[in-house]
């Protein structure tokens, strides 16, 4: 779906079904910036562009991120960016939990995975009608902030635009398109 | 000269030395010395490190025998308070030290240094303060190697080991060393850069009898894997051996030849580059390891190679620690299992080993005492640690995604209180959670009231208990409070000046503090340096104190190695009048911009202030500020109300290193 309309060169975002509930996007910018506009009082942090940023106009505007801080060495975070840990939320779940994409090769291992760690049954997929056979759905975020269904793409095009992950309950989610 | 018939008496701790050693020692020597009746008594309080000395002599001690005594005393701490007793124990002191440790490369000259100790054998030093390993000391501040090592070079060539820590170490320095110190045996550097792999290949041609090469997470330029070669095949004392930090894939082969013609290799820390086969080829070869840091755990191997690696895992009967293990594949971890039951220390902080992997291989080491993780393993994960791992003693929780990040709650402080709970000897913590409570902390202060080290990482700035909203001060008051013993501690969520009054209150015995973001006045700091008796470091960045607290107790300063700011409310004016009123400090403000163009008071972004008896550096670069750059600027009147001048006991100690006390 997300590659047909990068080909067509067409902005079909304001008609195209999305799996998300309305304004969570902008939900969590809200929660961003409280988070740093605690003490008014208190010296401005030093600030660092953002790398991210640069590169995706179309995410939420940069967090505040602070030099040197938290204090981990910049090996290991240099080690990390080998690592693309993906957030993963289950509708439902009380914890966030984060997998390493890159640990996988195909949707049946990831979606193996997930069932997994969730402890449920993720159903068989197929390209007309989505996920059938449990009351939950996979989807993802991908770099253009649209949440897709997880296996309508290629596996390597997923795993390169996958920013986070989500597991609907299939009450919330649209019918597939 | 000699000891008098002076009674020191400071006593502590439990003796150890045996005193029949010393009775037989005195039997030993002839008759014809004159006889004499003396009751020594020396307690030495080893775990620790103090020496404590009760002495009543009737005539001198012989400085054979008081030699041959010393040399008994391996501490360096305990050496340096040998060194204060009178002169005579000084110079038999200084002339038998064979380890030097100096704590910060600028405290004092690297030529008082070889001229005090013309027998060192054995050279430790540190440079950079501690939160240049975060970025926040500008690159060309200093810490260099070379003065040291063409300094050693030239007065104390039998120099056999060089351990560095956050050091500026060029490719000359380790060419002058490979080049001037014939029976070279240990480099061990730690957070150092500044050099390249060619002069790591210096070191492996020219040092026949090496024994420790150690590359602890240095920044090098790395040229290529050659340097390994470089190895003579007569080279076969080899020990130990880290090049986990270096990018470069080295020759297989022939790092093959060096494994099998070094029998007594103990260590080997490979670097992500060799791969699995490789692995399994060098295991063959050195079945005595005890530690192994792998490289890179993720190749695709079919079952054969499995089996043969499984079986060279198998073979490693004497292995302890185990590190490494970059993307390690959670199909490979059961490869490990045939030596979890033996390891002590385990540093997962690299592999992106995820839970349940991860209690399946916890739960097999039994004998643990260090771990190193990343928060992927999840409550749940140090829960199983703290029913399995009885004998941990240190555990090191790391962020698996470093920026500062939404809510993620699958690690929370629910896994340190179980960890303390079910932990009995765990007494070194570092811990980066997102959030925190009073209640957590104050539970695991309670139980284990042994903690040595206490890092807690809360990764949000500011951020208050998230269950009452309150600052985390009573969970820090109870922490200093219950554990005595606690040395090393840093702090983190929103915090009042109240919590630095129960520091200063509470932490005898604390040698080093971090603090960020936190307190609410000059009180903080106050609290601080006026509490804290034993405050060796302190490293402050982003509290709201200024000129005030700092002014006041300048004369604790030179009690410390060491005090950092940043971004907090100091002014130059009041670095000035410190350094002004306390020469034997060096103020050092590190800013982009020269402090005279700012206003008076406002404030500079950093300050190292250490203690030396070498007067100012001559290597500073152009934005570091002292006033001994521009000695004519003057101090304002504000300041003369602040001066601290009078002489401490530990002005006196610090003289006394350098000129011999006279008796």
């Amino acid at each position: 779906m997300a590659y047909e309309e990068i080909i067509n060169g067409l902005n079909l975002k304001d008609t195209e079904l999305r799996l998300g509930l309305p304004g969570t996007e902008e939900e969590e910018q809200q929660q961003l910036q409280e988070v740093s506009c605690v003490r008014s009082n208190k010296r401005q942090f030093h600030e660092t562009t953002d790398e991210h940023n640069l590169k995706e106009e179309s995410s939420p505007p940069a967090k505040t991120q602070i030099v040197g801080w938290p204090p981990v060495r910049s090996n290991r975070k240099n080690n990390n960016k080998n690592v693309s840990y993906m957030k993963v939320s289950m509708d439902g779940a009380p914890y966030l939990r984060k997998i390493d994409l890159k640990m996988y090769k195909n949707y049946s291992e990831l979606l193996k995975a997930l069932e997994n760690m969730f402890k449920f049954t993720i159903g068989e997929y197929s390209e007309r009608e989505g996920y059938k056979g449990s009351g939950f759905v996979p989807t993802y975020e991908d770099k253009d902030g649209d949440w897709m269904l997880v296996g309508d793409v290629p596996w390597d095009m997923f795993s390169s635009s996958c920013q986070k992950l989500r597991i609907m309950k299939r009450s919330e989610a649209p019918p597939a398109s | 000269m000699g000891a008098s018939s002076t009674l020191l008496m400071v006593s502590h701790g439990h003796c150890l030395l045996c005193f029949s050693c010393l009775v037989t020692l005195i039997a030993h020597f002839e008759s014809h010395l004159k006889p004499f009746l003396f009751f020594l008594s020396i307690s030495l309080s080893l775990s620790f490190r103090r020496l404590s000395v009760s002495v009543l002599m009737g005539l001198r001690l012989p400085s054979k025998v008081l030699e041959h005594i010393i040399s008994f005393i391996d501490a360096n701490e305990d050496r340096n308070s040998v060194s204060l007793v009178c002169k005579s124990w000084f110079e038999t002191e200084r002339r038998t030290r064979r380890k030097v440790f100096v704590g910060n490369c600028y405290a004092v000259t690297p030529a008082a240094v070889a001229r005090r100790f013309p027998k060192m054998r054995s050279l430790t030093l540190k440079g950079k303060p501690h939160f240049a390993d975060y970025n926040l000391v500008p690159d060309g501040w200093g810490g260099y190697a070379w003065p040291w090592i063409e300094a050693m070079a030239a007065k104390t060539p039998s120099l056999e080991e060089v351990r560095l820590k956050r050091m500026v170490v060029t490719d000359e320095c380790l060419e002058k060393i490979a080049a001037s110190f014939k029976d070279f045996k240990v480099l061990v550097l730690t957070s150092c850069e500044g050099f390249s792999t060619d002069g790591l290949a210096a070191i492996a041609a020219t040092c026949r009898n090496l024994r420790e090469l150690e590359l602890r997470e240095c920044i090098v330029e790395d040229l290529g894997g050659d340097w390994l070669s470089y190895f003579p095949e007569t080279l076969t004392s080899l020990v130990s051996l880290d090049f986990s930090c270096l990018d470069s894939e080295v020759k297989l082969s022939d790092l093959e030849r060096l494994v099998s013609r070094s029998p007594n290799l103990k260590s080997l820390k490979l670097n992500r580059a060799v791969a699995l086969d490789g692995l399994e080829s060098l295991l063959r070869r050195a079945p005595q390891l005890v530690e192994l840091g792998t490289g890179s755990f993720s190749d695709d191997l079919d079952q054969e190679a499995l089996s043969k690696l499984a079986k060279a895992f198998a073979a490693l009967k004497q292995l302890k620690c185990l590190s490494g293990l970059w993307d390690v594949l959670p199909e490979y971890i059961p490869l490990l299992y045939s030596v979890c039951p033996r390891l002590t220390s385990l540093n997962l902080s690299y592999a992106t080993v995820q839970m349940p992997d991860l209690v399946d291989l916890l739960s097999r080491c039994s004998k643990l005492q260090k771990l190193w993780v990343m928060d992927l393993i999840e409550d749940k994960g140090l829960k199983a640690v703290a029913s399995c791992c009885k004998e941990l003693r240190e555990l090191r929780v790391f962020p698996s995604g470093a920026d500062l990040d939404e809510t993620d709650v699958a690690l929370t402080e629910q896994g340190l209180v179980s960890v303390s709970e079910g932990c009995p000897k765990l007494e070194s913590v570092l811990y980066f959670c997102v959030q925190f409570t009073n209640t957590a902390l104050v539970t695991i202060a309670r139980n284990r009231p042994n903690f040595r080290c206490f890092r807690l990482c809360v990764m949000e700035p500011f951020a208050p208990d998230y269950r009452t909203q309150k600052p985390l001060d009573e969970g820090f008051k109870a922490i200093v409070e219950r554990c005595k013993d606690l040395q090393r501690l840093s702090v983190s969520g929103l915090l009042t000046d109240k919590a630095f009054e129960y520091i200063g209150k509470h932490a005898k015995k604390l040698g080093m503090l971090s603090v960020a973001f936190a307190g609410d006045s000059d009180l903080m700091l106050h609290h601080l340096l006026s509490g804290c008796e034993s405050l060796k470091k302190l490293e402050i960045r982003d509290c709201p104190f200024g000129d005030a607290a700092l002014l006041e107790n300048a004369a604790k300063l030179e009690t410390m190695r060491s005090l950092w700011m940043s971004s907090c409310f100091v002014s130059f004016d009041a670095c000035k009048i410190l350094s002004q009123k306390m020469p034997r400090l060096n103020v050092e403000v590190i800013d982009e911009h020269p402090p005279e163009t700012r206003p008076e008071s406002s404030p500079v972004e950093r300050i190292y202030i250490y203690r030396t008896v070498a007067g100012p550096r001559l290597d500073m670069p152009e934005f570091v500020w002292t006033i001994h750059k521009t000695p004519e600027i003057g101090v304002s009147n504000l300041a003369i109300k602040h001066c601290c001048g009078r002489f401490t006991f530990h002005t006196l100690y610090l003289i006394s290193i350098l000129f011999p006390l006279r008796c």
